[in-house]
């Protein structure tokens, strides 16, 4: 059933495509009581794709990432990532959470923020160098926030912190990066320079998946989209699966038949 | 005071006193970074029962049985404040204070009602503990430092809160990034693969031995007071953790020496015939620095520059 679903976006849904999928999650279903918040839902993100997560606030577009990372425990299904499980590729995601999930009261500075994401190179012990530091700061401008360096945290302003954050996935130097919602709250410019990093990463050769929330921007920033609500409603590239049809069957009757036709209409 | 009698009588309780408050106000940061500061809190209060069901059982006021029985007391408590937050749906802090108000209570109606009139444990004990009384009388001046004759009389608290003190700065340098990242962003430490539920709970473990460790020397309430008050006042010196520890360390060995001086000397030179607990004094002390660092410390406002 898995394969069938899977080729909904006209791609070849061969073994050798999941295989090699930056990330393929298979009948993933989490609960956090009585009701799953997300139900045997399918995925497979095509590679060098940059794909945003949508549907309906509680639609479990979270939850699905932090189970497919194991942050979450779920029920059950199983996912790979460069055709291994989770726990062999560590060194290959990179991972932005949403924001507002850590306290930004925490004494801490934001280069040290960005050198968090070399703690698995540096080992328990190992000591931070003058490569570690130039690497750090390298990431730091790539997102703008280089005169930011020696600032505590809590004294950024939201997109700011937002960018110390994607600053911190940059130094990981991954293959696979997944946002959390990394627009959610921010300025203008920190958007256009968000998306500015995640698409060179993608021309890169990167994955990027980030969960997504505004409709509207979609078709500008990203190729691929897979449509949630609790089950996987549709999966594929802008063309093909942002349809009015698919957005009526995420959100149901929370969007207008117009508003769906418009926003699909974008494409052009 | 800086003579022999200074080494015998004052010495081995300021150190221990600075053992103690060190081994509590350094778990003590992460603690009060992760908002679980009440499990010090808890542990201390729980041990009591544990002590006192220890005691009835051997009958003696022997070390090994009573730091096993506040272990299990320990263990105990935080499986029912778990069941408790998890059944109950509520927030650990409501569930520590059930389980730790109705252990403690248990324990001082259980040390009422067992005849411990023999031996020195009541309530009191438990609470101030008995620094003051921890001497060394193998002393006979600063030269009994170098004589292993008269080391082998320190007492035994002093060697078993050194070792502590010990093993806790061992814990949180080996693991100082862990710590550090799981306490900030604890889904992004899992992703990198950390095991932050087990090292959670090794936090809590070596907070819990090191509560233990020193309720028999000192009792529960500078072991509450040093788990919350340096580490608080040191966030507001500082806008960096390394530093914040550092502050936290320096706070807490003030308390415990200018703590203990003030309560040994402080009433005399105020013209009163007694001293009072030193104890009390430290934990008082370690309160008072507290309200000085929220009312002056330079980061005592959120957002302040770093």
């Amino acid at each position: 059933m898995s394969l069938h679903l899977a080729t909904r976006n006209g791609t070849p849904a061969t073994s050798d495509v999941q295989r090699k999928s930056p990330l393929a999650i298979r009948g993933l279903t989490v609960s956090y009581g009585q009701k799953p918040a997300v139900f045997s839902v399918d995925m497979t993100v095509v590679r060098g794709s940059m794909t945003a997560i949508i549907g309906p606030n509680g639609a479990g577009k979270s939850t699905l990432l932090k189970a497919a990372l194991g942050i979450l425990k779920p029920l059950a299904g199983m996912t790979t990532v460069f055709g291994d499980p989770v726990s062999g590729a560590r060194d290959r995601i990179a991972y932005v959470p949403q924001r507002a999930s850590v306290d930004w009261d925490f004494p801490t500075r934001v280069i040290d923020v960005v050198l968090m994401g070399l703690y698995p190179k540096l080992g328990l012990l190992g000591r931070v160098r003058k490569t570690h530091r130039e690497q750090a700061m390298a990431c730091l401008e790539r997102v703008g926030m280089q005169d930011f360096a020696s600032r505590q945290i809590g004294q950024l302003s939201g997109g700011q912190q937002q960018r110390v954050f994607l600053a911190r996935a940059l130094v990981q130097d991954a293959d696979l990066y997944l946002l959390d919602e990394p627009f959610a709250g921010v300025d203008a410019a920190t958007e256009k320079a968000i998306i500015i990093v995640l698409k060179s990463l993608r021309d890169a050769g990167k994955t990027v998946v980030a969960v997504h929330h505004d409709l509207s921007t979609v078709t500008e920033y990203f190729d691929h989209v897979f449509m949630i609500n609790t089950r996987r409603i549709a999966e594929g590239t802008v063309e093909d699966a942002f349809t009015s049809e698919n957005l009526q069957h995420t959100y149901g009757g929370r969007l207008g038949v117009a508003q769906t036709e418009q926003l699909s209409g974008t494409l052009g | 005071m800086i003579g022999a009698e200074f080494v015998s009588l004052s010495l081995p309780p300021v150190i221990i006193g600075i053992c103690v408050a060190v081994a509590c106000a350094l778990p003590g940061n992460f603690l009060v970074l992760r908002r679980q500061a009440l499990i010090g809190d808890a542990i201390s209060h729980v041990v009591l029962p544990g002590i006192v069901v220890a005691f009835l059982l051997t009958g003696a006021v022997s070390t090994w049985p009573m730091l096993l029985g506040a272990a299990g007391a320990a263990v105990l408590a935080v499986a029912a404040i778990e069941t408790i937050r998890r059944l109950g749906r509520i927030e650990p802090g409501a569930a520590m204070g059930v389980v730790f108000t109705t252990m403690f209570a248990g324990g001082v109606l259980l040390l009422e009602q067992s005849d411990t009139s023999s031996v020195h444990l009541d309530v009191e004990h438990a609470l101030y503990g008995n620094l003051e009384s921890l001497i060394w009388l193998d002393a006979s001046g600063w030269g009994s430092l170098l004589d292993p004759v008269a080391l082998a009389g320190l007492p035994v608290e002093l060697l078993r809160m050194a070792a502590t003190l010990a093993g806790v700065i061992l814990f949180i340098f080996i693991f100082w990034r862990p710590l550090k990242i799981s306490t900030f962003d604890e889904g992004f430490a899992q992703t990198m693969g950390m095991k932050t539920g087990a090292l959670g709970l090794a936090l809590v473990i070596v907070s819990a031995i090191a509560a233990v460790a020193a309720f028999d020397a000192v009792g529960s309430i500078i072991v509450i007071a040093m788990f919350i008050c340096p580490p608080a006042a040191a966030r507001m010196m500082t806008n960096r953790l390394e530093r914040q520890v550092a502050w936290s360390v320096l706070f807490a060995v003030s308390a415990a020496i200018a703590g203990y001086v003030i309560a040994g000397y402080g009433p005399v030179w105020m013209g009163f015939a007694a001293s009072v607990s030193a104890a009390g004094m430290i934990a008082t002390l370690s309160g008072v620095i507290l309200g000085l660092a929220a009312a002056l410390g330079p980061h005592r406002k959120r957002g302040s520059p770093a």
